[in-house]
């Protein structure tokens, strides 16, 4: 009896710990969700009411005065699409290497990564001038582009992790079969990876919703997504807590439900399958 | 053995040619991807060029060069970035282990507490700073200086006083779950019956941690370290929206430093020298870190 007795108490004792923890770590999402649905003058009261009348002035303000939806909209359309693109190129490279690895497999991987390490600002200078000549500058279709390149790598070796659990076996009959290479890949190992390409697309969907610098450098208005659209308040007029709180708790709302989600297969996504 | 994993026993490609071309799209843009910008950079960095006096535009030697080396902002940028860089990683991965720990133990509702945990990781920057900035760090309106008021100290001016110091606190706390979440998952996958025996030979907690746990997170660290370098190098929206890189150049890094010359002062053959020095301060840590990783790959 008493060996349970300690066994609970450590449960508790821990449980208490954790929970500090957990809830020092989480305090400021907390602390923005609820100043969302303040008032204004409650949002910058110097003694802070954990309890008050909850009001949507906040997000009706957001979509009235700065056309929320429209950032909202951007947001969207290049983070699926930098993924759709990233995947068109994707597939095919990760195939090949985990199916038909040869002596340069190894070192293209690395390489691969290596042009990650590169910090985007060493290419602000040439992206910002070719942009400028080709009239990409403030487009959509220039910001998915840069996103598309910058998760390439990522997702490259994601997907490369995925492949190589499909038994060779299974794309081998295939072939025998007298399927082509792309016959093979449409038929068989995207239904067989389906999982993996799913976990692989929503980080890459999180990357590029989350993506900042090429937003904040690439794009003024026309194209601004949400992370370019809340960086408008860090010079704000007027108060401006509450709809700051609105908007960034809309900002964010779909990818904290994506990534919790996925978060076992972001940990192996992210650690290029060297943590699983 | 990571080189048994790539060289493995399967059969060759047996001519399938068609196969190894799959790769060659990917491979040609990522391959210009890295390094058409290199080579604009380095044309540039040899040219006096601001796009506000576009017919002064010429062969300027190494006057760019010059001019950054004598910038005051320069030898402190270099210092900020790796300053972020380090106190960061050391932060994240530090508390990230002994979190980890405790986040292995049983406890009520442990789902949900590691899904709170891991909420600071999917926000966006710039959503964070600003939260950081207005929310939490505000001199007047923000919590850490209501909470220090009511224990009756003076709340400071984080952002004036202690900017870096700020910046890297709110880095710290964006990449702390994400850390914590894949040192976990290796804490997780270490064999309960190796647990069990090390505490039926008589070892303690510290005793287990130091000889049991740790070593079994090699691999996991350097993952960690590897992917947050990559991010933290490139650090950009957090100084943006808070400091500004200021005061003076107290919280520029070299990304900041580079923008600043491109979309302020519009001298492009100055933000060519600087990202060059940019990729050369990436490319040697690059070379250590993709060692260091690739001896950990595929074990």
């Amino acid at each position: 009896m008493t060996l349970s007795y300690s066994k609970l108490q450590r449960k508790m004792l821990m449980t208490v710990l954790a929970w500090i923890v957990a809830f020092l770590i989480f305090f400021p999402v907390f602390w923005m969700i609820l100043t969302s649905f303040k008032s204004e003058t409650e949002a910058i009261s110097r003694v802070p009411h954990l309890f008050f009348s909850a009001t949507l002035d906040g997000y009706r303000a957001v979509q009235e005065q700065a056309n929320y939806l429209h950032f909202a909209w951007n947001s969207l359309v290049v983070s699926l699409g930098s993924t759709v693109l990233a995947l068109v190129f994707a597939i095919p490279s990760a195939y090949s290497m985990a199916f038909s690895p040869t002596r340069r497999t190894r070192g293209t991987l690395l390489w691969m990564l290596s042009t990650k390490m590169m910090p985007p600002v060493g290419a602000l200078v040439s992206v910002y001038l070719i942009f400028r000549d080709a009239g990409l500058l403030d487009t959509k279709t220039g910001l998915l582009i840069v996103d598309a390149l910058a998760n390439l790598p990522i997702i490259v070796w994601m997907l490369y992790t995925y492949f190589k659990e499909v038994p060779r076996e299974v794309l081998e009959a295939a072939r025998m079969d007298g399927a082509g290479p792309l016959r093979e890949i449409y038929n068989l190992l995207l239904p067989l990876s389906m999982p993996g390409i799913v976990s692989t697309s929503l980080l890459a969907v999180i990357l590029a919703w989350n993506e900042a610098f090429w937003s904040l450098t690439l794009t003024t208005s026309k194209a601004a997504p949400l992370a370019a659209f809340i960086a408008s308040f860090s010079s704000p007029e007027g108060l401006f807590y509450a709809k700051l709180s609105a908007a960034s708790t809309m900002a964010i709302a779909p990818i904290l439900l994506l990534g919790w989600a996925s978060q076992k297969q972001l940990v192996r996504g992210l650690t290029f399958g060297a943590v699983k | 053995m990571a080189a048994h994993a790539f060289n493995t026993t399967q059969p060759p490609p047996r001519g399938r040619r068609g196969v190894w071309s799959l790769n060659t799209p990917t491979i040609t843009i990522l391959f210009l991807w890295s390094l058409v910008p290199l080579l604009m950079t380095l044309w540039f960095s040899f040219r006096r060029y601001n796009l506000m006096a576009p017919d002064r535009i010429g062969f300027d030697g190494l006057g760019n060069y010059r001019y950054l080396l004598t910038d005051p902002g320069l030898a402190l940028a270099i210092w900020n970035t790796i300053l972020l860089l380090g106190a960061v990683l050391a932060i994240t991965i530090g508390l990230g282990t002994v979190l980890a720990v405790l986040f292995d133990q049983e406890f009520f509702g442990r789902g949900i507490a590691r899904v709170l945990v891991l909420a600071p990781f999917f926000i966006m920057p710039t959503v964070s700073s600003l939260l950081w900035k207005n929310m939490m760090m505000h001199p007047d309106n923000g919590f850490i200086a209501f909470l220090m008021r009511s224990v009756g100290l003076k709340p400071i001016d984080w952002f004036a006083v202690v900017p870096l110091t700020s910046i890297i606190i709110i880095v710290s706390w964006q990449w702390l779950p994400f850390a914590l979440l894949t040192l976990l998952t290796a804490v997780q996958s270490l064999d309960a019956e190796r647990k069990e025996a090390a505490r039926m030979d008589g070892a303690g907690p510290i005793a287990m941690f130091r000889y049991i746990i740790l070593p079994h997170l090699g691999r996991a660290i350097a993952a960690t370290t590897m992917i947050e370098t990559i991010f933290l190098l490139g650090i950009f929206a957090e100084i943006y929206v808070t400091t500004s890189g200021g005061p003076g150049f107290a919280s520029t890094n070299l990304s900041f430093l580079i923008y600043r010359y491109v979309l302020q002062e519009y001298d492009i053959g100055g933000a060519a020298v600087a990202a060059l020095l940019a990729i050369v301060l990436a490319n040697i840590l690059a070379f250590f870190l993709m060692r260091s990783f690739a001896r950990n790959l595929e074990t």
